[in-house]
């Protein structure tokens, strides 16, 4: 045994001989997470970037998206931030933002193209900080497989009416299902942010007079009501929800041909490019309406300076590289990223893909943008909405497997939100 | 469980007692075959699936070995097609190259005839021709492609931290397992008893205040912040003092008249004698080490210091899992630790067979 | 304890065990054992031989008290603490609100009537699945030890493929089972093949709490199964002689040799998966995310969802709810210990 010790203290010795590091330049650090290949097309970047500015080296620490959600926030509070991070508790780690205005030469250039998403990264009360720029925007929204419907025999919806409701979708997508024998007519992701599109959509204002979340209203008790249904008779994917803890998708299933329509959002792109190809016709069609309009939700993931970087100045001129229009246009050609920038808007973006499927379906989403209820972007620039999506998303499969009765589920949200928010005072 | 006292040498001359084949025995192959097909199974399903490509890991039912479609060149086509074996309306079956697809109706080609008209069936009627292709991109991509995927650095932190981690964690459980069964001190019991209960307590649950004690003494992004909380283990004090009650006293005392000294009786015969306590709690630590990954999460953030674990579950993202990654990354870390298991657990039985000692 | 002789032991000299060594370090790492001799030797002069005793506990007691008892402290100063500030001097103090919160229940046996419904459950939880999961190995891992302990063919490949699953990581174990039990996994194909009816098995409660339980045991008896082992084979292997002597059978040799014999053993092994089991965590959050529903969820992933994932997070009420946790498990060791005393140190 003494000699395993030994071996493994020679080990460690050999090993511990760390290379020195140069401090010629200035060393800055991304914390970032990955979905798909942006880590590699950001890397492309900067690498450019630091062969035109040798006194800047960018490090990127890919890091679980987890470690973003529940690590970060601590580091930050302890003051072991990184420089920049990419974040999507936007509003929630606001307070540790740098405001890059005095760094940036032209300030006005992000007022103008980001101008809508910025207060998306602003405390309550500030309307003039710019903390950095969305690496993509997203949009909820359907998908269908077309393939399966034509087989079915069945009419698309969508294509004979502009207002869909989702009663409609759930009544054709199960005739799909039944009809060729597929195991799930629908699904969607797990994640409190999903299910609030269909909750505005059915009338829900998940704010009071007051401005305080709550989730106390007929709109959405109805969609709770509607959406716990459809689990127990199995038009909804009967195992994502109750099984999961986090997010959970269906990929799998809807790359199968397994399921006919997933509620899903504009990020899925880029993976069902390569998981379905053109094995079958996947397409996006417009969120489905209530009430309380046809709105999806909007959302993204924002690369932000920190405040307490040691080297401001260097992290705007990175960031200003970054956001400039042709970088930000190659960055989401080569990520089927949507933009959130105007004059990408503007000039729309030639996304890097030969699938028609992958254009047409991004072109909906893009096209989704204008139909977006005021609500859905309240919610979504609301410092805590992760709280109250958290706890939807929780408390509402607790009432799927008859832990709670469905109205019960809903005041353990608003509790919980309540709790939760008494404490941040 | 009759004359099991075999060395290695009779290990190999099997039923050498000239017992005949028994229903004990029958049970027992039973057993064992039962018991690898369960223990052994899923981890062969692990390898296999590793070399699946992203279309084929999600994949219904799931296939057991790596299928891809077979891919032909064909004539007059710039890129390779994919085959299908074709059920045409007459029954008779062939197969066709697909050019492409529109709504349920493919558009398809005999790669034996390319300037044959094309066919045109129903989707249903064709069945894709697969053939056992491994994906030895999974494997490419992060060890060479990825940049930000540094594989030879986490594997070098990795080895690091276990290795450190589990020689200190020998040295001073195998101290403090000594003094807690071989001395007698005031509060002995009191140590033990806080030892044992207070180290039950898992990190996950204190994990804020030792994040706090961790960054004020500078241990954020080092290795040693990784190494050093976790050492004293509940499991290795307990482990081997449970052991070492069971070295008699006499052969201290022995030493002792010898004239040696308590440092030298630890070293010279406790440890030895304690080797095969040392070696189960060196399989322990190695193996919790290498796959600790709460915990290095939350004191490394930079990636020059990552360990295996928390390098690859990088590829889980906020709304995609690279799977195939993350598989094919969880076959090459399983590699190193197999090798020590096999080193290791020699020691554990032939240890205590040679010194009979208990 | 056995009566084993102790001039069987003939402790090896030092150069022999540390042959294979190569010749640099060999003599660098006897010179550090020496040098640390040359340091005691004086200090054992002065305490006498039982003070070296703290010597020797020293350096656990460091680490234990800079990383475990310091930061446990710590912990209990944030039970009673509010807000959602980080450092505890900008926490203000809330005496035991957060303990209050935690007991307040109208009915102790209904979670869905307390205000932390989701800890209560945990508890419930946690305790089916301690019960479950602890017999179910000391049982397995005893019957493999067993097997292994006969004369077989391959036991070393055996005794490998036994022990495989303990090297994966927690998460990498959920996720091949969670492939296993899916609606459309390997088991409903299995089934399918046999004739029978695919299932939904982790969506059904019961059946979900024994895949957890089933899965953990899968993926740790290895280890146990190692310990038990290695106390089989200490076993002098006179006794059977003796015992077959005497005309005792099979059955008669493992009850009356083998099980008192492996006792201490079996403590060990009961104490150890006690400790592994209470703090189950990564491995059941992979495989049902302690679904369906709040079913699997036991009290370490309240504790951590509740300090640590929750957006807005709450270290004081989960400090309060690791304080519950340490409390009793500082209860169940004080028993288990006085139970072994009995029943192995005899």
């Amino acid at each position: 045994m003494r000699r395993i010790m030994a071996v493994l203290l020679i080990l460690a010795v050999l090993l511990s001989a760390v290379p020195a590091f140069s401090q010629d330049m200035v060393e800055l650090r991304i914390r970032w997470y990955d979905d798909g290949n942006e880590g590699e097309v950001l890397r492309d970047l900067l690498d450019r970037f630091e062969a035109d500015n040798p006194d800047i080296s960018v490090e990127i620490d890919t890091v679980p998206y987890r470690a973003i959600l529940e690590n970060l926030p601590l580091d930050l509070a302890a003051g072991e931030g990184p420089d920049m991070a990419r974040v999507t508790d936007l509003g929630g780690l606001a307070e540790y933002y740098l405001d890059m205005t005095p760094y940036l030469s032209d300030a006005d250039y992000w007022e103008e193209n980001f101008g809508p998403f910025l207060n998306w990264k602003r405390l309550p009360g500030d309307d003039s900080s710019i903390p950095g720029f969305m690496t993509q925007l997203t949009i909820t929204g359907p998908f269908i497989n077309r393939t399966l419907f034509e087989q079915a025999g069945v009419d698309v919806p969508s294509d004979m009416s502009d207002s869909v409701t989702w009663d409609e979708w759930a009544a054709a997508s199960v005739e799909v299902a039944e009809a060729l024998e597929i195991p799930y007519p629908m699904a969607m992701d797990r994640s409190g942010h999903r299910f609030a599109g269909p909750a505005i959509s059915s009338g829900a204002m998940y704010f009071d007079d007051m401005g305080h979340p709550t989730v106390m209203d007929e709109g959405f008790r109805d969609m709770a009501e509607r959406f716990v249904n459809w689990h127990l008779d199995g038009t909804m994917h009967p195992e994502m929800w109750p099984l999961s803890e986090g997010y959970a998708g269906a990929n799998e299933e809807f790359a199968n041909a397994e399921l006919v329509f997933y509620m899903s959002g504009s990020w899925q792109v880029g993976q069902f490019s390569e998981q379905i190809g053109d094995a079958f016709d996947w397409q996006t069609v417009p969120n489905p309406c209530g009430p309380g309009g046809c709105t999806g939700m909007p959302g993204g993931a924002a690369l932000v300076g920190i405040a307490s970087t040691e080297h401001p100045q260097e992290v705007a001129r990175v960031m200003e590289y970054l956001a400039q229009q042709e970088v930000l246009g190659e960055f989401a050609a080569r990520t089927l990223f949507i933009p959130a920038h105007a004059g990408l808007s503007a000039s729309g973006v030639d996304f890097d893909t030969d699938l028609q499927l992958a254009k047409d379906s991004l072109g909906v989403f893009v096209g989704q943008v204008g139909t977006l209820e005021q609500i859905a972007f309240d919610l979504q620039a609301y410092g805590f909405n992760r709280a109250v999506f958290d706890a939807t998303r929780d408390r509402l499969t607790q009432a799927m497997v008859g832990e709670l009765t469905i109205d019960e589920a809903i005041d353990r949200i608003q509790d919980d939100v309540d709790t939760a928010l008494a404490e941040q005072g | 469980m009759q004359a099991d006292r075999i060395s290695l040498g009779q290990f190999l001359s099997l039923r050498s007692g000239g017992k005949r084949v028994n229903t004990a025995d029958a049970l027992t192959y039973l057993y064992l075959t039962i018991g690898t097909i369960l223990m052994f199974g899923p981890v062969l399903w692990l390898v296999a699936s590793s070399f699946k490509t992203q279309a084929g890991l999600v994949k219904y039912p799931p296939p057991l070995l790596p299928y891809q479609q077979v891919q032909v060149e064909v004539e007059g086509y710039d890129e390779p097609l994919p085959l299908f074996a074709v059920t045409q309306e007459d029954g008779s079956a062939r197969e066709l190259a697909q050019v492409r697809r529109v709504g349920i109706e493919a558009q398809m080609v005999d790669p034996a005839d390319p300037d044959a008209e094309r066919i045109k069936i129903n989707i249903r009627q064709r069945e894709p021709v697969e053939e056992v292709k491994l994906a030895w991109e999974n494997y490419l991509d992060p060890l060479v492609e990825l940049e930000n995927f540094d594989f030879f650095t986490y594997l070098k932190n990795s080895l690091l931290v276990t290795s450190i981690a589990t020689a200190i964690t020998l040295i001073i459980n195998s101290m403090a397992a000594f003094a807690l069964s071989k001395y007698r001190f005031k509060g002995r019991d009191a140590i033990f008893v806080l030892f044992i209960s207070t180290l039950m307590i898992p990190i996950t649950v204190i994990l804020v205040p030792v994040f706090l004690v961790i960054t004020s003494i500078g241990w954020k992004n080092n290795l040693w912040g990784v190494i050093i909380p976790g050492a004293a283990t509940p499991t290795g004090i307990f482990l081997l003092r449970q052991y070492m009650l069971t070295i008699p006293d006499e052969l201290l005392d022995a030493a002792r008249i010898d004239g040696g000294s308590e440092w030298h009786i630890y070293w010279r015969i406790i440890l030895p004698l304690a080797r095969p306590a040392l070696a189960v709690l060196a399989i322990f630590s190695v193996m919790w080490r290498w796959n600790d990954f709460l915990w290095p999460l939350i004191v490394l953030s930079q990636n020059d210091y990552f360990t295996l674990q928390v390098g690859l579950n990088a590829f889980q993202g906020e709304l995609q899992i690279q799977w195939h990654y993350v598989l094919a990354m969880t076959v090459v870390t399983l590699l190193p630790i197999t090798l020590v298991f096999a080193f290791l657990q020699r020691f554990i039985t032939t240890g205590i067979a040679t010194t009979g000692m208990k | 304890m056995s009566a084993s002789p102790p001039q069987v032991i003939q402790p090896k000299p030092a150069t022999r065990l540390l042959g294979f060594v190569d010749p640099l370090t060999r003599p660098a790492l006897l010179l550090l054992v020496s040098a640390v001799d040359r340091v005691l030797t004086p200090i054992q002069r002065r305490v006498g031989i039982d003070k070296m005793g703290y010597f020797f506990v020293l350096p656990n007691l460091l680490i234990f008290g800079i990383f475990v008892l310091f930061p446990m402290l710590l912990n209990f100063y944030y039970a009673m603490t509010g807000g959602t500030k980080l450092f505890p001097q900008d926490r203000p103090f809330v005496g035991l609100d957060n303990f209050a919160t935690l007991f307040d229940c109208e009915n102790f046996t209904q979670p869905n009537s307390c205000q932390e419904d989701l800890f209560w459950r945990g508890i419930f939880n946690t305790i089916i699945y301690v019960i479950f999961q602890v017999s179910g190995i000391v049982f397995f891992s005893l019957i493999t030890a067993l097997v292994l302990n006969r004369r077989i063919i391959a036991r070393g490949f055996f005794r490998s493929v036994f022990f495989y699953p303990v090297l994966l990581s927690p998460v990498v174990v959920a996720l091949i089972w969670k492939w296993v039990l899916q609606y459309e996994g390997v088991l409903n194909g299995i089934i399918e093949i046999l004739g029978g009816e695919s299932k939904r098995w982790l969506l059904d409660p019961n059946w979900a709490m024994f895949w957890v339980v089933f899965v953990s045991v899968w993926a740790l008896m290895g280890f146990y199964t190692l310990i038990l082992l290695a106390g089989l084979q200490s076993i002098p292997p006179e006794l059977y002689e003796a015992s077959s002597i005497d005309g005792a059978n099979g059955w008669q040799d493992f009850r009356f040799v083998t099980m008192p014999l492996l006792m201490p053993t079996m403590f060990v092994v009961l104490v150890l998966s006690l400790i592994r089991a209470v703090q189950m965590f990564d491995q059941i959050f992979v495989l049902t995310g302690g679904g369906p529903g709040t079913r699997t969820q036991l009290m370490v992933q309240y504790i951590y969802t509740t300090g640590f994932s929750n957006q807005i997070q709450l270290f004081g009420l989960s400090a309060a709810a690791s304080m519950v946790l340490g409390v009793s498990l500082l209860i169940l060791t004080l028993l288990q210990l006085r139970l072994g005393n009995q029943s192995s140190l005899a």
